[in-house]
């Protein structure tokens, strides 16, 4: 295991950067994911680390070694890839073995590692099986456990679940995550799932257009957004746009005036405000207390979501734990919402950024 | 109770009508050839005074048939190697890069299929002659010249059928094998080429059988007493009409069955064709 370093990465293509000046440190043992929405240059990133891009600038150090310009064999790099990338003809033991085989390790060797690798993904009474011959979760555990045979100093996983129904995914991420914890693997993992990224990762990096907006922790993301874009992509929020009329005043397109902390900002700007952090009824001792009408309500299980509209162009989602009361509040019932000032964060710029994007990209 | 003869039962009964029509209407000149080859009378008549294995004997006696066995045998093998080595790595490029020309390329690859073989014998034939002038070097008519010329019948057919093989094959496998450790060359021996064997296989195949059944363009390029075994059953007809060319075509018929069973045994070539 090793430590990974990104200095200035880049890779153009013609006058299009589909990553730019990426520069980031995996401490030995650290599960670092890259999380954005398609086409923000995550993979291509993931693929620089591999070896099967050539950045167009910059450096990347594996272990103090720098291998920018060497080709992925040359690397010991192990990587899963999202269509697991078995080879067909091969059984599992072989596809297992094949890393150890390239590294000319001895017979005996290589039949202990294989084993031991497919034990760590409880695949021992699989090997003389052949690839189609295994559901997708159990590929998948071939496609890590031939990774991890052959002692990676980097584990790169190309949105490994996103093959997976939803109930496995739960279950593998957590497998890979307590594996990786076990066997203290530096760790780089590539999903556009935050659901996901939240559940495992140490330190999440959050890309778009091809460059890094923020890194930080699960709770930094969320709670303190660097940009509009972090703060519409990792969670939700609601965007009021508006301009900041005072300092600490956030005047609405509508016209409504909420106590907020502006942090130096002026002009356009937009209000983020998280559905989990409004309240709903009679509120008191909340900076901000505005009455509004229900226009829509979700029944989710767990928590009910009401979308509330405040004046004519501003319109909030509030996010209610779901208590038993029968008095859930109806479409076209006149309510209160209220917010205490800091749960409002201030960004310069307007629209969701986060929501924009989506509509442009289609899945690539 | 019968069932009444609705649409679809009517519908099946003409398609199955139709097929077995089809493979009658394919099948009927091979069998009449085969049944042709037992007939006892030099003459071909119906219906037959009897049946001998004599001209199967004949055969052997003839030594154009069997110089021109060899020879075919020995150009088709050459031609198919050949052929193959240029064809693998043109339908890697055609199928993985994405270079500019590479539509043109891939259609100047099957272009040899589309040209009339008395087209590309007369021209080859030629540049031959013209090259041969050039050079000093007795092409035409040399094996060199006749296999240079059957690569061009087996590249179609090979390119064809190994870029169809690629077209179903993960190139991620092979990044997952780069990523392993492996280079270029083992990662095109350990995992690329098995992937696309059959389709090598059959490329093989009917590059093979094609090369060996060419007369058109063989025609042009034969030396003075080296000539193939379509030549040889061709010129063996301008003179007699017994059933040895029955014999021999019947020999060539079982070869080229029983190299197709074999080879479907280690390949289903049925998944590539």
């Amino acid at each position: 295991m090793a430590q990974l370093e990104l200095r200035d990465l880049s890779k153009r293509y013609g006058e299009h950067y589909a990553v730019r000046s990426v520069s980031l440190d995996v401490a030995d043992g650290e599960f670092l994911v890259l999380l954005g929405p398609s086409g923000c240059g995550k993979t291509t990133t993931l693929r620089m680390i591999a070896g099967f891009v050539e950045p167009s600038g910059g450096s990347a150090r594996i272990g103090g070694v720098d291998v920018t310009y060497l080709p992925p064999w040359r690397r010991n790099t192990g990587m899963v890839f999202q269509s697991y990338a078995l080879f067909p003809h091969m059984t599992v033991a072989e596809n297992v073995a094949f890393g150890l085989e390239m590294r000319k390790l001895d017979k005996s060797e290589t039949a202990a590692r294989s084993a031991e690798a497919l034990r760590l993904v409880r695949l021992e009474g699989y090997s003389e099986r052949l690839p189609r011959q295994l559901s997708g979760g159990q590929q998948q555990r071939v496609a890590l456990a031939r990774a991890l045979a052959i002692r990676p100093d980097v584990l790169l996983l190309d949105e490994p679940l996103s093959n997976l129904d939803a109930k496995l995914r739960e279950e593998v991420r957590i497998e890979i995550r307590e594996l990786q914890r076990q066997l203290g693997l530096t760790t780089v993992m590539v999903t556009h799932d935050q659901e996901e990224a939240l559940t495992v990762a140490d330190r999440l990096v959050v890309m778009a257009d091809g460059e890094i907006r923020q890194i930080g922790s699960q709770r930094d993301l969320y709670e303190r957004p660097a940009d509009r874009f972090v703060a519409g992509f990792v969670g939700r929020s609601t965007f009021l746009d508006g301009h900041v009329a005072a300092p600490d005043a956030f005047e609405t397109a509508g016209g409504l005036r909420l106590a907020s902390l502006t942090q130096g900002i002026s002009g356009p700007a937009s209000l983020a405000l998280r559905p989990e952090r409004l309240t709903l009824g009679p509120t008191n001792a909340l900076d901000n207390r505005l009455p509004g009408r229900v226009e829509f309500v979700s029944y989710l299980g767990a928590v009910l979501e009401l979308h509330v509209r405040l004046s004519p162009a501003d319109r909030v989602v509030v996010q209610m734990p779901n208590r038993g009361d029968a008095a859930v509040p109806k479409v076209g019932d006149a309510v209160e919402v209220g917010w205490p000032r800091e749960a409002g964060l201030v960004f310069a710029g307007q629209g969701n950024p986060a929501i924009e994007r989506e509509n442009q990209n289609v899945e690539a | 109770m019968r069932r009444p003869l609705d649409a679809s039962r009517l519908g099946r009964w003409a398609l199955d009508g139709v097929a077995a029509l089809s493979l009658g209407f394919i099948l009927l000149p091979l069998a009449l050839v085969i049944w042709l080859a037992f007939f006892r009378q030099e003459i071909p008549s119906f219906p037959p005074e009897g049946y001998s294995l004599r001209w199967f004997g004949a055969v052997f006696n003839h030594r154009s048939f069997v110089g021109g066995f060899l020879l075919s045998l020995q150009v088709g093998v050459a031609a198919t190697a050949v052929g193959l080595a240029l064809a693998v790595p043109a339908s890697l490029a055609i199928a993985r890069r994405r270079f500019r020309g590479r539509a043109p390329v891939n259609t100047l690859l099957l272009m040899p299929l589309v040209v009339p073989g008395v087209v590309l014998g007369t021209s080859i034939y030629v540049f031959q002659i013209e090259s041969e002038i050039a050079t000093g070097w007795p092409l035409l008519g040399s094996t060199y010249g006749l296999v240079a010329a059957h690569v061009l019948i087996v590249i179609p057919w090979a390119v064809r059928l190994v870029t169809a093989s690629l077209a179903g094959f993960d190139p991620t496998v092979e990044e997952a094998a780069k990523n392993l450790g492996a280079g270029p060359w083992t990662t095109f021996r350990r995992v690329t080429l098995p992937a696309i064997r059959p389709g090598i296989v059959a490329g093989a195949m009917f590059g093979f059988v094609m090369s060996f059944g060419n007369l058109e363009m063989s025609l042009f390029l034969v030396g003075a007493g080296r000539t193939t075994l379509p030549i040889a059953i061709l010129q063996y007809l301008e003179w007699k009409i017994d059933p040895t060319v029955a014999a021999a075509s019947v020999m060539q018929i079982a070869l080229i069955g029983a190299a197709m069973l074999v080879t479907d045994r280690y390949v289903k070539i049925s998944q590539v064709v």
